[in-house]
This record gives C-alpha cells, structure tokens and sequence, in this order.
C-alpha cells in the first residue's frame, strides 16, 4: 500500500480525482448563485461589498425594492402568468399529440413527427425569430405581447409533453387498453379511464418541467415582448445588468428561484405520490429524459 | 397485428387517434413550420424602398437573390464584414462544448458509479442549475467580476497583489467559459443517463482481467458510452449556437460577437430583416446536418446496441 505506483495500478483504488472534480464543479456550478442570493439581503446598493443584512430590497425600500417599484414586480408576476398560461395549453396539447401520434399511421403523423424532433433540438432563437417576423412584418392574427409569447412558448414547448408522454406509452404498452375495450369500455373510454391514469406521472413532470423551462425562459419572450409591462424578468435581468442595478434585481431573480423551487417540489411530491407502489418509477429517470 | 385489433374494435375507434393528434399537428404547422418558410420568403423577398420594410415574396420562382448575396459576399467575398463573428461562432462553440465534456463526463462518471448513498443528493444539485433562472446564473457572475468584485479580490489574495482586469470587457475567454458554466448542466444529464446504464458487470470484468484503469475506460467505458457522448455534444452545442445573451453579458463587445449577436443585432434593425433571416437559415442548415447524421448513425447502430 505504502508504494506510490502499486497503489496508482490498483484498478480498485477509491477515484480521488473523480470525487474531487464533482466537488469542485458542484462549488463552481452552485457558490456564484448563492453569493447573489446573499447580496440580495445586501443592507447597501453595492452588489460586492457586504454592508449588513436587511430586507431593504425586497420591500424596505419605498422606491426601488421589488415590492414598491412596479417594474419590478411586473416582471415577477408576469413571469409566473406566463408559465401558468402556457403551461395550461402546452400539456393538454401535448399529451393529446402524444396519444395520437403513438396510433396513427401514415404521412401527416410521420411529418407531425418530424416537426416534433426538430422543435425539440433547434436553437430556440429560429422559433423566436421566425414568429417575430410573422408577428410584425405580415399581416396575422399573431400580436406581440402576452398572447404572442404564449404562443411562441408552447410551440416551443409542446415537444416536451410529446416526447415524456410517449416514452412512458412504450413501457405502458397495450395490454391494460385492450383489456378495457374487451371488458366493454368505448375506445375513448378506455383512453380516458384508463390510459390517462397511467400516464398521469409522466404528465405531471412534464408539467412540472414545461413551467420550470418557461418561467426561464428569454429569447422568445424578449423578441415577443410587446411594450416594459409584458417583460418577464429574464428579460429585466437582460436590460438592466449590465447598467449598474441595485441589489433589488438579486432579490427580483432570489424570489424567481424560490417560486421555481417551490413548483418543483410540489411536482416532485406529487410525482412520488402518483408513483406509489410503482416499483420502476425511481422518479428522477422522467427528470433526466430518460422516462 | 394493429390492423386486426382495429378491425376488432367498434367503429370510430381509428378516427380517434387522428383527432387526438390534429390540435397539436395544426398548431406546429402554423406556428413552427409556416414561420420558418415566412424568413425564407422575407430573405428572398426585397425591401420597400420608402419604409425600408421587408416585403415577402412567397413564389419560389420570383424570389429576389439580392439579400441572399449580398450576406453571402460579406461571408466569403472581399470585404467579409461577417466573416470573423461566423468564425469566432465555430471556435467558440467548438472549445466551450469540449470543456463541457471534460467537465461533464467525469462528473457524471463518478455519480453514475462512485456515488453510493449520496447518489440522490448529488443528482438533485446536479439537477438545481436547471431550475435557476440562466440569466440569474449569468447575473451571479455579472457581479463576480467586476473590476472591484470577489473575482479579483480573490486574485489579489488579500492585497498582495494588485489586480486591475476588466473582465467584462470583451475577453474571449469571458464569453466561453460563462458559455461552459451556462451550458454544462444539460450535458450532465444525458451523460449521466447513458454511464449509469452501462453494465457495471462489464467494467469490473475488465478490471478483474488486468486492465488497468485507463485501458477499462478507453476500451469499454469511453466506446459504451459513445452514444451517450453524441447526444450530450448536440444538445449542448445547438443552443449555444443560437447563444447572443451571454455574450452581451459578459462581453458586450464586438470583438467578441457571435452569430447569436449578428442575429440579435440585425433582426430589429429596420431594411436588415433580410439579413437576420440569412443568419437564421445559416444556423437552421448547420443544426439540421448533425441531427440528420446523428439518426442515421443511430438507425444503423441500433443492432449493434443491442
């Protein structure tokens, strides 16, 4: 054990290096953000230098806490309406196609399909950019603002419902559809009653996982922003970071992170709920993509 | 096999998956494929003179190639005024996405085999950067490297040394790693579901033979895992190509600009419509060719897979 080169060519040796590559990516990934969190209780406006803890900017100060100044809290509560709203339209949506697109064969589902994939892995500024055009150079029923966003939200989004929702169809299979049709359920009955409940784990993270991505969301809510009062707070962080902000945008961004959180938790125990006596469903597999 | 099941059931029992299907057909249809060909007409359509508006042109047969050119011209011709940012847009993407692997693999490596009863923990905090807002992560380091921020008083070890950099101005190497430590989360996770896969049977039988701790990875970690890694590159490189925030961010300046920034730039410019659509179609092409060789590599090697 003493010898440096047996110890080095023993295959069974405990992976240091491993360990402390995740440590330290773990400390790179995650002190940045907690750092900002804390100068959000910044007693002063500097964003580097400590001057003592307060609450000044999240509603001490009567001009420029997220609490009493109105841009501020505009972007935070049109932020979470965003996702709620498009989250709304994406999963029934979504799940439907998934249902759908699993069955129907032939030439309009292979390229439904196909525009799937592609709204799955394109760059997010194409679907930004192309709905701007449609928006402002023709003549639609598109407006800039918040129907516009939503709209470019969920069709950005509409991939993820689709591609969770189908995945958990595969391992579902056939067999628990058919039985209810033999035992008398319409087709559509048997959708609904049945295959419906089984998916219900998938369409919860995906819900959980559409609202999460939209309430981060910035390319496409910034191209469709109408006028200050439909700019989410990404888009506030954006305009105004660079421009010597108080530490009420740390604030502004802590209380995004905690609604964030709070949604994710919620959706996770709920998940576990749903899950219940499932014994493949270890839960995280839907988060990371592989569900 | 489906055909007879159809044939079984009720009638109405085959109309109901189109119908299931039809809303978010439609919808991806006039809201993600119709808008596409709309930039393909504005940038073979032409300018109104007066308004310096971009008047679409939908027949392929009257499309105007003046745009088209002259962004072409500014790539390749002799005064190739958008040729550095495509090139910094390659370079960039190309070491940031590669310091993600470096990153990403062993981190995800050690999770998927090496982390026993902290497995849940670390996931979770290897999951949290998706549920921090981007822009609050690319804020947090706003802050840090200020010429006065932690950054540098770290590097002045308290004083000793006097450190002055202007890290927010138009550094290179500020733009890829604020790209690296935006993008590093979504390669974990690909990553992470492809290693915790491979059958650990197979790599400690490897080890049991003889081999030594590099030899198992090259040989039978690193080629399991190849897909795994395919997967993780695209997703990680596709957005960062699209990427125009983070460098106004970071940077803001032009030496630095992107593809993303030349987009960003043009798009809202009045009579440069035409050309934020070329840069658009640039980016669409040269999504599309790895996606399409990534499905083709994927049909042929499924039997291999398995």
């Amino acid at each position: 054990m003493t010898n440096p080169v047996a110890w080095y060519r023993n295959p069974w040796r405990k992976p240091w290096v491993l360990g402390a590559v995740t440590v330290g990516y773990l400390l790179w990934s995650l002190l940045p953000v907690a750092v900002a969190v804390l100068f959000s209780f910044n007693a002063g406006r500097s964003r580097v230098t400590w001057q003592g803890f307060s609450m000044r900017w999240y509603y001490g100060d009567p001009l420029r806490s997220v609490w009493h100044d109105s841009s501020l809290h505009t972007a935070l509560t049109h932020t979470l309406w965003l996702g709620v709203l498009a989250t709304v339209i994406t999963i029934p949506l979504g799940v439907a196609m998934a249902l759908g697109l699993d069955r129907w064969r032939g030439r309009v589902p292979a390229g439904a399909n196909l525009a799937v994939l592609m709204s799955f892995v394109l760059p997010e500024i194409l679907i930004a950019v192309s709905l701007l055009f449609v928006a402002t150079v023709l003549v639609s029923p598109l407006e800039l603002g918040t129907s516009g966003q939503v709209a470019g939200l969920v069709t950005f989004q509409l991939s993820y419902p689709v591609v969770i929702v189908r995945a958990r169809l595969l391992t579902i299979g056939r067999d628990y559809e058919e039985a209810a049709v033999d035992l008398g359920a319409s087709p559509f009955g048997a959708v609904w009653r049945v295959l419906l409940k089984m998916l219900l784990p998938a369409i919860f993270a995906s819900a959980v996982l559409v609202f999460a991505d939209v309430i981060d969301d910035f390319i496409i809510v910034r191209y469709l922003s109408g006028d200050s009062t439909t700019e989410p707070v990404s888009v506030k962080v954006y305009n105004t970071a660079r421009a010597a902000p108080t530490p009420a945008l740390n604030a502004l961004t802590t209380l995004l992170l905690v609604a964030s959180l709070l949604a994710v938790s919620l959706g996770f125990l709920a998940f576990r709920v749903l899950t219940r006596g499932e014994k493949n469903a270890a839960g995280l597999d839907v988060f990371t993509g592989e569900a | 096999m489906a055909e007879a099941d159809d044939r079984r059931r009720p009638p109405g029992s085959r109309l109901i998956w189109p119908l299931l299907a039809l809303p978010g057909t439609v919808w991806l249809a006039l809201l993600f494929v119709a808008p596409l060909y709309v930039v393909v007409a504005i940038l073979f359509g032409g300018t109104d003179p007066i308004l310096r508006e971009p008047v679409p042109v939908w027949n392929p047969l009257d499309w105007d190639f003046t745009q088209f050119t002259y962004v072409w011209d500014h790539i390749v011709g002799s005064r190739p005024f958008f040729r550095p940012a495509l090139v910094r847009t390659v370079v960039y993407v190309t070491i940031a996405t590669l310091g993600c692997l470096l990153i990403a693999y062993p981190v995800a490596y050690f999770t998927a085999r090496f982390a026993g009863r902290w497995k849940g923990v670390l996931l979770a905090a290897l999951i949290a950067p998706f549920w921090i807002s981007y822009m609050m992560r690319m804020l947090a380091w706003v802050n840090l490297l200020q010429t006065d921020g932690l950054v540098n008083r770290a590097l002045s070890a308290g004083g000793l040394f006097d450190v002055h950099v202007d890290w927010l101005q138009g550094h290179a190497a500020t733009v890829v790693l604020g790209l690296m430590y935006g993008y590093v989360p979504y390669m974990i996770l690909p990553l992470y579901a492809g290693l915790d896969r491979a059958p650990v049977r197979m790599l400690e039988a490897a080890r049991d033979l003889g081999a030594s701790r590099w030899e198992t990875f090259r040989r039978v970690t690193w080629p399991l895992s190849r897909s795994a890694v395919v997967v993780s590159l695209l997703v990680t490189a596709l957005p960062m190509l699209g990427d125009y925030f983070t460098n106004d961010l970071l940077s803001g300046s032009p030496s630095t600009s992107m593809i993303g920034n030349l987009i960003n730039n043009s798009v809202l410019t009045p009579g440069q419509t035409g050309q934020a659509g070329a840069f658009v179609l640039i980016i669409l092409v040269v999504s599309v060719i790895p996606m399409v060789l990534y499905v083709r590599s994927t049909r042929s090697g499924a039997d291999l897979m398995s």
